[in-house]
This record gives C-alpha cells, sequence and structure tokens, in this order.
C-alpha cells in the first residue's frame, strides 16, 4: 500500500478516536471552548487530506461535519445530545469508510447525500435545527470535578481494549515494527495532542483494533512514540549495557561460577534489546522522498519539460536525524536535475533522446554508509560555462583552468556563489547552490561526488553515514587522558619514530612535522599541542624519556584534506553513542561531543574538521588551510608538491618536492671550508653547500635549514633562510628568468614566486657534472638546440627541464604522441625529440613511426627513454626508427647521448 | 504565613565560607568520581563525569571564585545541580546541612565584594555565628563572558 495513504490511515484513525472521545466530553461541558476548537480542528485536518488524497466521499462527509463544528465553534449553534449524535455518526461513517479504504486501497461506491443533507439541515438551521431543550450543564461545576469526567468519558470512549496493553509492556517486536512504519517527526509535531500523551496515543490506536477486529489492520501496526521518550530509553539501555560490563567484568576472573549462564543470558537480551532501540531510529528513505513526485510534477509543468522520476531502493533505511539532515540537500539537488539537468523536450528530440527526460534516485548500502545517486539523463555540465562563469567570478585564472580536468572544472559547481543558470527562475539559480548541498552533506560526515558527461547527463553521489547516533571509533591516548576518533575520517594507522631507525621517520620543515607516507609528504600535527596538553606530555617525557621513541600517526582525512594526529597510544575501536557535550562547552569546535566507554568513564569525541581547521593554522602557520590540500582524487596528475622556502629576500621560492630528498638543519658551525666551497661532513660524505644567490645570510650560530638534493652517491645541499610550506599547486612558470638559479616565476598560492633551477645549483656544485666535453651540447657557440622533450608524467617532465636546461638546451614538452604531433603541425621543428615508451594514447612506438612517415620530422633523431631496457626493446626501439635508447632515470648517459646524436645528425647535415 | 517565606537551603562549605542552595535545585550529592578532563575548556570547567549515564559537567567552584586550589582533592565533594536540562557538578569542599530560613532575612549582597562574588551571590543571611552567601546558579555557570575579562 501506498506509504502516504496508510500514514494517512493510521492518523487519521487516530484522529477520530479523539474527536469521539472528545464530543462526549463536550456534550457533558458545551461551554468546554478547547474541546471544540480541537475537535473542529482535527476534522478539518480529515478534510483537508482527504482532498489531498483524492478522497471525494471521504472529504464531503468531512466537510459536512466541519460546517457543524464551525457553526458551534463560531456559538452559532448549541451543543445538543442531537447535534453530538450527528456528529458522531458522521464519524462513523468516516470510520466505515476507510476501513475499505485498508482492505481495497479505494473508497467504497455509495452515497451519503442523506447524512449531509442533514449536517447541513443542523448547521444552516433549514430544519428545526438547535432545540434549547437540552439545557446547559450547570455553571457551578468546578474545574477539578470536570476533568474527572473528561477522563472517565475519555476513557469510556477509548471503548477499553480487551487486554489493557499499557506502555511498559509493548513487546519490542511491536515497538519495532511500529517504527518502521512510523512517520517522520514533522508528522508527530502535527498532531501534538497525540504525542504529549503517550498513554492517550497507545489507547487510541488500541481502539480500532476493536473495531475491526481483523487482522493486518494497517492502523494498528504502528503506534507513536514520542521521541524524546525513545531517547531515554537509549539512554536506560545504555546504562544497562554499562552495568552488564561491569558484571562481565567481574565475574571474568573467576571460573566456573554460578553467576556465569545468567549473566551470559543477561549479556544476550542486552544487546538484542540495544540493538532492537537502535532500530527504532532507523526509518526509510523514502520518506524523505515522498515529497519528490509532487516536486518534479509541478516542475515539469512550470518548465514545460517532461519528466520521469525513477525511484530505486526507496525501503533502505537509514538514522531518522540523517534523514531529516538530507532531506532538503536532496530536493535541492532534484531540482536542480529538473531545472538545470533535463533539457525541454524539443531540444531533447533534436539531439536524438527521448523526449520525457529522466532522473533517477538511487538508494543502497555500502558498508557502514548508505549510497544515493541522483543521475539525469540531461545535457550534463557545460565545461565551457562553468569555466567562464569560474574566470568571471575570478575562481580562478585562465591558466589554472587551462590544467584541470574536466572533472576538477566540473567540481566547481560545488563552490560557494557558483549557479550556471544564466536567469534566476524561481525553481534555481539565486546562487545557493551545490555548495550549501556540499556543506550540508559534509555537517553529517558525508561526501558528495559528481561525474559528468555533456551532453549525456549527470550523476551526483552521496554518501553519508548510516547513523550519527552509533560511530565506531578510534580510541587514542594523549598525554595520559583518552579521547575518541570517528573512524569514518581515519583514513589509516602509521607507526613512526624520531629517529630514522625505522622505516617511517618523522622529519620537520620549521618545527612542523612532517612524514613521508608513500608518495605524499603528510602534515603532522601532535594532538598534545592541539589541545594544549603539552605541559603533561614534558613531565611524562621527563620522566620515561620515551617521548621521540615511538609515536602513532593516525591520518586523518577530512574533505580532501588529508593529516596525520601524532598521539602517544591507540586502543582498541569502539562503538559509541554520541551524546552532544554541555551548552557551556559549545564553542569548543574541536569536540564534536563526548559519550561513556565501556568502562564508564567520560571520553571527549574528537571533531575532524575542528582539528583541521586548528591544525591548518598550526601546520601552514598563515591562515591558507584550505588550500593545503593534498588532493587525493587528482592524485598529482595536474598539480605537483611544492617546496616553498625562503632565500635571500622576502619572495618565496619554491622547488618541486620530488627533486628534494631531504630536509635538514644543519649546524652553522659544522661547516667547512674545502676548495673555496662550503661542505659539510654528511652521512659520512662530504657535501657541498650552495647558495641560490649571495643574499642568503648563514646565521652566525645555531642551525641553518638546508635542502638536499642528491643523486645517485651525489648530494648537495641549498642554503636557505627558512622553510615555508609544502603547498599541492599546478606548476605554470608564466615568465622565464634569465637570471641564473632560477627557471622563472608562477603563481604558487597567489603568490609570485620563483622556481629554483635545481639543475643550476648542481652545476655549481659539481661543476664537472656537466662539464665533460663528451656531453656538452653540441654547436654550444650562441644557438641553442632545441629538444622536445614527450613524456605523460608531469614529475618526470619537471625533473629533466631543469637539467637539460641547465645543460644550455632549450627545451619544449609535451604530454604524449598526440600532442607531440599536433606540435608539428603548427610547424615547430626541433634538433632532437626524447620520447617515453609507456604513454596514453599513443605510445613512444606508434609516435616514432608516425616521426618516420611524415616529412616534416622525418631527420629529426629520436631519443627513446623508457624505464624498460631490455635487449627486445632496444631492438624494437631502433626498428622503429629510434636513434638511441636511454634508461630513464640514467642522466649521465642521457646527456651523454644527447649530446653524440646532436653531433651524429649535425655532421650529416 | 510565615511558611510561605521559608526557603530552605542545602548549606555548603568552600574555603571556610558558608554558602546556600536552594534544596530543591540539588539532585545529588557525590563524592570521588573519576573525572575526564576537556582540554581547550574555560578553567572552570574541570572536566565531566558519569553520573548513572549521563554525562555532567563539572565546575570548579573554588576557580569560579577566584579562590586557590584545595589542597588535596580527593577530599571534595561534589553538588549537583541542573540548568536548563543539563546537569553540572559544582566540585565544593563539604556538604553541611539542611536549614530553612525566611526570604524576608535576607539581606542584599553587599557592594564591596570581590567582583565575581558578586556575580554569583543572590544576597546573605546572617546566621548566629556565621554569614551565609546564597549561590545562583544560573550566575554562578555563566562564566564565559567573566573569564574572557580574567584572561
Amino acid at each position: 500500500m501506498d506509504d502516504l495513504l496508510s500514514e494517512f490511515l493510521t492518523e487519521t484513525n487516530e484522529n477520530i478516536g479523539i474527536v469521539d472521545a472528545s464530543l462526549v466530553v463536550l456534550e457533558q461541558d458545551p461551554s468546554d471552548e478547547s474541546q471544540i476548537d480541537n475537535i473542529f480542528r482535527l476534522v478539518h485536518t480529515i478534510k483537508g487530506t482527504c482532498g489531498f488524497l483524492g478522497l471525494p466521499r471521504l472529504e464531503a462527509v468531512a466537510h459536512a461535519g466541519e460546517n457543524v463544528l464551525g457553526k458551534i465553534r463560531d456559538k452559532e449553534l448549541t451543543v445538543t445530545a442531537d447535534v453530538v449524535t450527528i456528529i458522531l455518526e458522521a464519524m462513523d461513517v468516516i470510520k466505515d469508510i476507510l476501513a475499505t479504504i485498508e482492505e481495497t486501497e479505494g473508497e467504497p461506491a455509495g452515497n451519503d447525500a442523506d447524512l449531509i443533507a442533514r449536517l447541513n439541515d443542523v448547521a444552516f438551521g433549514t430544519a428545526d435545527a438547535a432545540p434549547s431543550k437540552v439545557e446547559p450543564i450547570s455553571e457551578n461545576i468546578d474545574a477539578g470535578s470536570a476533568t474527572e469526567d473528561e477522563l472517565e468519558a475519555a476513557f469510556l470512549a477509548a471503548e477499553g481494549p480487551d487486554e489493557e496493553v499499557r506502555p511498559g509492556e509493548v513487546s519490542l517486536e511491536e515497538l519495532e515494527a511500529a517504527f518502521l512504519a512510523a512517520e517522520g517527526p514533522d508528522d508527530v509535531s502535527a498532531a501534538p495532542v497525540v504525542t504529549n500523551e503517550e498513554a492517550t496515543a497507545v489507547e487510541e490506536t488500541k481502539s480500532p483494533t476493536e473495531r475491526t477486529a481483523k487482522e493486518s489492520s494497517i492502523s494498528n501496526q504502528s503506534i507513536r512514540v514520542n521521541v524524546q521518550m525513545l531517547e531515554n530509553l537509549m539512554t536506560m539501555v545504555s546504562e544497562l549495557v554499562l552495568t552488564r560490563n561491569q558484571l562481565l567484568q567481574m565475574v571474568r576472573g573467576m571460573d566456573d561460577n554460578e553467576f556465569t549462564v545468567p549473566l551470559q543470558r543477561l549479556s544476550h537480551v542486552t544487546t538484542e534489546l540495544q540493538e532492537g532501540l537502535m532500530k527504532t531510529r532507523m526509518q526509510p528513505i523514502g520518506n524523505a522522498w515522498s515529497k519528490l513526485p509532487r516536486i518534479v510534477r509541478d516542475l515539469s509543468h512550470e518548465l514545460g519539460k517532461k519528466i520521469d522520476l525513477v525511484m530505486h531502493g526507496a525501503e533502505t533505511e537509514l538514522d531518522r536525524q540523517v534523514l531529516e539532515m538530507i532531506k532538503d540537500p536532496l530536493t535541492h539537488m532534484v531540482r536542480n536535475s529538473a531545472d538545470h539537468g533535463l533539457e525541454i523536450p524539443t531540444d531533447r528530440t533534436a539531439t536524438g533522446k527521448l523526449e520525457t527526460g529522466k532522473i533517477v534516485l538511487d538508494a543502497y548500502h555500502e558498508g557502514g554508509h548508505i549510497i544515493i545517486k541522483i543521475t539525469d539523463d540531461g545535457r550534463g555540465l557545460n565545461s565551457e560555462k562553468i569555466k567562464k562563469k569560474v574566470l568571471e567570478s575570478g575562481l580562478a585564472s585562465e591558466a589554472e583552468l587551462e590544467g584541470m580536468s574536466t572533472q576538477q572544472i566540473q567540481n566547481f559547481i560545488m563552490r560557494p556563489g557558483f549557479s550556471t543558470a544564466e536567469k534566476i527562475t524561481n525553481v534555481s539559480g539565486r546562487g545557493v547552490g551545490m555548495d550549501v548541498v556540499r556543506s550540508n552533506i559534509e555537517k553529517i560526515g558525508g561526501t558528495i561526488a559528481l561525474t559528468s558527461e555533456e551532453g549525456k547527463g549527470s550523476t551526483f553521489t552521496i554518501k553519508i553515514p548510516l547513523t550519527l547516533a552509533i560511530v565506531s571509533a578510534l580510541i587514542v591516548e594523549c598525554c595520559g587522558e583518552r579521547f575518541a576518533v570517528p573512524q569514518t575520517s581515519v583514513v589509516e594507522l602509521v607507526r613512526a619514530s624520531a629517529d630514522s631507525s625505522s622505516d617511517n621517520t618523522i622529519e620537520m620543515i620549521n618545527d612542523s612535522p612532517v612524514l613521508r607516507l608513500r608518495d605524499h609528504l603528510l602534515p603532522l600535527v601532535h594532538l598534545n599541542d592541539i589541545l594544549r596538553l603539552e605541559t603533561a606530555a614534558d613531565e611524562v617525557a621527563d620522566q620515561s624519556e620515551v617521548k621521540g621513541a615511538e609515536e602513532f600517526i593516525v591520518v586523518i582525512q577530512v574533505g580532501s584534506f588529508v593529516f596525520g594526529i601524532i598521539v602517544d597510544r591507540v586502543f582498541d575501536t569502539e562503538e559509541i553513542v554520541v551524546k552532544p557535550i554541555a551548552p557551556i562547552l559549545k564553542n569548543l569546535s574541536i569536540f564534536s561531543g563526548n559519550t561513556i566507554l565501556g568502562d564508564g568513564s567520560v571520553i571527549m569525541i574528537l571533531d575532524p574538521n575542528g582539528i583541521a581547521a586548528m591544525s591548518g593554522d598550526a601546520v601552514v602557520g598563515s591562515g591558507h588551510t584550505e588550500k593545503v590540500e593534498t588532493n587525493q582524487g587528482a592524485k598529482g596528475d595536474e598539480k605537483i608538491a611544492l617546496l616553498v622556502f625562503r632565500a635571500g629576500g622576502q619572495d618565496p621560492k619554491a622547488v618541486p618536492l620530488s627533486l628534494v630528498a631531504r630536509l635538514e638543519e644543519i649546524e652553522v658551525a659544522a661547516i667547512e671550508k674545502a676548495n673555496g666551497k662550503m661542505v659539510v661532513q654528511y652521512r659520512g660524505q662530504l657535501m657541498p653547500l650552495t647558495m641560490i644567490d649571495d643574499d642568503v645570510k648563514i646565521v652566525e650560530s645555531g642551525r641553518q635549514p638546508v635542502l638536499v638534493f642528491s643523486d645517485q652517491d651525489r648530494t648537495m645541499g641549498l642554503i636557505v633562510d627558512e622553510i615555508v610550506d609544502i603547498v599541492e599547486d599546478h606548476l605554470n612558470i608564466e615568465m622565464t628568468s634569465d637570471k641564473d638559479g632560477y627557471i622563472g616565476s608562477a603563481v604558487v598560492r597567489d603568490k609570485a614566486t620563483d622556481i629554483v633551477d635545481v639543475g643550476f645549483c648542481l652545476q655549481k656544485c659539481f661543476g664537472k657534472w656537466f662539464g665533460d666535453t663528451d656531453t656538452r651540447p653540441f654547436g654550444a657557440d650562441g644557438q641553442k638546440q632545441k629538444i622536445l622533450l614527450v613524456d605523460d608524467s608531469p614529475f618526470f617532465r619537471n625533473m629533466l627541464v631543469p637539467l637539460l636546461k641547465t645543460a644550455g638546451y632549450e627545451v619544449s614538452t609535451a604530454e604524449n604522441g598526440v600532442d607531440a604531433l599536433k606540435m608539428r603541425d603548427h610547424g615547430k621543428s626541433f634538433d632532437i625529440i626524447i620520447s617515453d615508451i609507456e604513454m596514453p594514447e599513443m605510445d613512444g612506438f606508434q609516435f616514432a613511426e608516425e616521426v618516420m612517415g611524415d616529412e616534416r620530422w622525418k631527420d629529426t633523431p629520436i631519443v627513446a627513454l623508457s624505464s624498460h631496457t631490455t635487449q627486445r626493446d632496444f631492438d624494437r626501439g631502433r626498428d622503429v626508427g629510434f636513434s638511441d635508447y636511454v634508461a630513464k632515470f640514467d642522466r649521465d648517459s642521457l646527456m651523454s647521448v644527447l649530446s653524440q646524436t646532436l653531433r651524429i645528425s649535425g655532421s650529416a647535415k | 504565613m510565615s511558611d510561605n517565606n521559608l526557603q530552605e537551603y542545602v548549606t555548603i562549605l568552600i574555603a571556610d565560607q558558608l554558602f546556600g542552595i536552594p534544596v530543591l535545585e540539588v539532585h545529588d550529592v557525590l563524592r570521588g568520581l573519576s573525572l575526564t578532563k576537556i582540554p581547550l575548556a574555560p578553567a572552570e570547567v574541570a572536566g565531566a563525569l558519569n553520573l548513572r549515564g549521563r554525562i555532567v559537567t563539572a565546575i570548579n567552584v573554588r576557580k569560579r571564585l577566584g579562590l586557590p586550589e584545595l589542597e588535596s582533592e580527593e577530599k571534595g565533594m561534589s553538588i549537583v545541580v541542573e540548568h536548563h536540562g543539563e546537569p553540572y557538578s559544582l566540585m565544593i569542599d563539604n556538604v553541611g546541612e539542611v536549614l530553612g530560613l525566611n526570604l524576608d532575612d535576607l539581606q542584599p549582597t553587599p557592594v564591596t565584594l570581590n567582583t565575581c562574588w558578586k556575580e554569583v551571590s543572590g544576597g546573605v543571611y546572617r546566621l548566629e555565628d556565621k554569614l551565609l552567601v546564597v549561590l545562583q546558579i544560573e550566575r554562578l555557570l555563566d562564566f564565559a563572558g567573566s573569564s574572557n575579562i580574567a584572561a
């Protein structure tokens, strides 16, 4: 049966029960105005809902009844036994019709004209209505006895169920069944009379049972219970669980105890009770969807579109609280799909689509999450439009956009104040858009992702936790205090040490700890710093000397920001019930709540969002919290990690982080001079030190930060003033530099930053490195040789380009063979091409064949660069026309091969 | 008719000063429950504790009144009060008896008192041998503003 209809039946049956009882009370005390108001309101509600659901017969009867009650309310009609009787009669007719609807889901055929006529007679006095023979009840009844009467009447009217069921005796199953079918809290508030008096509510719902005496009656399968009462029950059960745990702990020590068996039973029952109660909070997501068909219908009229709304998985259950919070975002997104997503029918047919657009809602469980997908087969997102809008609103520069994938560009629609609707319509485009949706979803620990194909449609995927009430939490210890971290935001746990004995070593950049975690540099925060527990920590450290020996890092992801929290110890995970923290502590954004653990102690629950906000300051130091995104999704395809530092002057300088081997602080006193150059003893070797320019001041005493670059067995140190930050950004060198030591300038995190040429530094230290006559670029007399470097890896391009430039070549790059061939089509020419073998779209072999097969670049030598260096690869390479084949990481042989190849081709010319 | 003006107070002792809290506001008297510290919380908040499944915020009343810490915390007692439906545990030195006092005898708070005392005091009773300061729970728990000033 339709959810809406069954809700209506339950509600109306309850309401009629109340009306019945109240009418009897009213008959006894016609002066009771609150009663008549109440009755009138209930009947009015019944009438209204009937109209909405399209039940004309019911509506007509209720309407006639309402007329009479209206007259009474307006004091135009006196309450008499006759009047009450006829209204009761109307209620009985309504009840009968309801019963039929329950069976057949439709109104029975029939006519109530007679009853309606009589009701109207009473209301409008065409007959000898309003007989005054019934005297008003004497005035001197005092308030006390009146209420007693009322109570009694109410009980009589409820027609006492045979088995009096008191609320306490409602079985768990019943409660469960009840709550699966129960309505959302907004319905509860719609009928406050019912919810305020649970006892009445229970009785009222029981009475229909008596009336119909049918099995499978829908209206008695659910009862309404005040949410507050459920919360209280929840607290009690938690308490029971705690007590159980304590008992179990006591018994655990003794074997073969007479308590063991009953305790196990108790334990079982308690667990089941707890789980059952949890279930009462769960509701099908269909409740949040119920209004959507109507909205979509209205929208399709308003917008002149044909829309088909398909909903799958409406029965998927999730916590009531979560449900409430996603209701609005969902509605908003469906509106968006209808308004922006779907085209008007003529456009659709023009593009060969069905006239009727489709919006599909999908919900299903996955792990501890619920996934909701909203898919439309509309026009999809127009990247160009978004780009234009992004530029207009200054969210990104043209250059930045250039380097972004379609996916990244599409994601701009989730930024604040972004709407692609050109006109502000009634439906959407007011600038409160997807960003609000996103923040709402993130507020409850969810994520939202978007895929869209232009012309084909868009899909939004929302992932939210099943419940907010119970979360799995990781218990950690810091300075002797325990804290809970919600498991949903924990990515992994890493054990690390502060010395270099283990694989994972915490390194410091200007007092900010960082960790190399696979291919990322992970910013770290000390939990004790964040919580300002350091005094206690120092004491502990002093006592035990353990600080730094071994630490645990909880890797946390908040949105796209990944960071690590350093804690002293990691315990187990526990299922916890989140309780709000006291109002006087509400401004502590670092805690999302608190809870009581199994052992009875209170524990604070850390809010990863709060820590991220705070650690943003701690890690970045200058409020750029939002931008220090490690951006896992993009995996550095577009962005590369840059180490930002200062050296000589205040302007920031940067170098690709991938080129930096280590960050060190060296004692100034340890710097020695050898052969007129600064060196320092480093890991058993002499490491030459250099400076980017002479403005860099070495401090007179203490420690100086140094970037260490290394290449095979050679290392060198670059002395800098201060290491500022590590950022991920696009490296678009916008201005090339003619100054030695710099590749050029780029915008890094909204600031003009000089990009340091590592090759130059290397050369400065190891003059001989590229100085061999063998590797000197051919024809080095003034005119530079032009190299085209084709490689799909931005890392590799970034590494090679400075090197090649340093060696005196002019370098152009292409991401793959296709791009390179485009350059050929643009009429560019090069002296030599260096090409990777493994590339998307067109691999190196194909590329070489293409090059050889065309007149324009036929004579340009191609050097293959690959990590595959077997003889077979060499042979195949030479077959397709590669002049030479170099292993990818063999820098020196690359240089000599380049030089030799150029010399050969040069002399051949 | 004097019964109407009778107010019963639970007397508590903090740093040898007698205080009174209306008896109906007192929900519980506790001793020696383990506290969980709440980092970053105002100094007046001593921590949180579990009272029969409810999480109660413990308030260090000595701090609130600008008094030095009690030397050994073990000896202290706590009184649980409720404010806007939230339970708070007031950490005090000792709990005395219940006194029935006539509201007519309540004297206004002397204006010369220390600011934070003046804030929380709802008046003073002159008992035979001592003075009893009536504590206003609501004012006692409203320390967000005052602590900022102190900081």
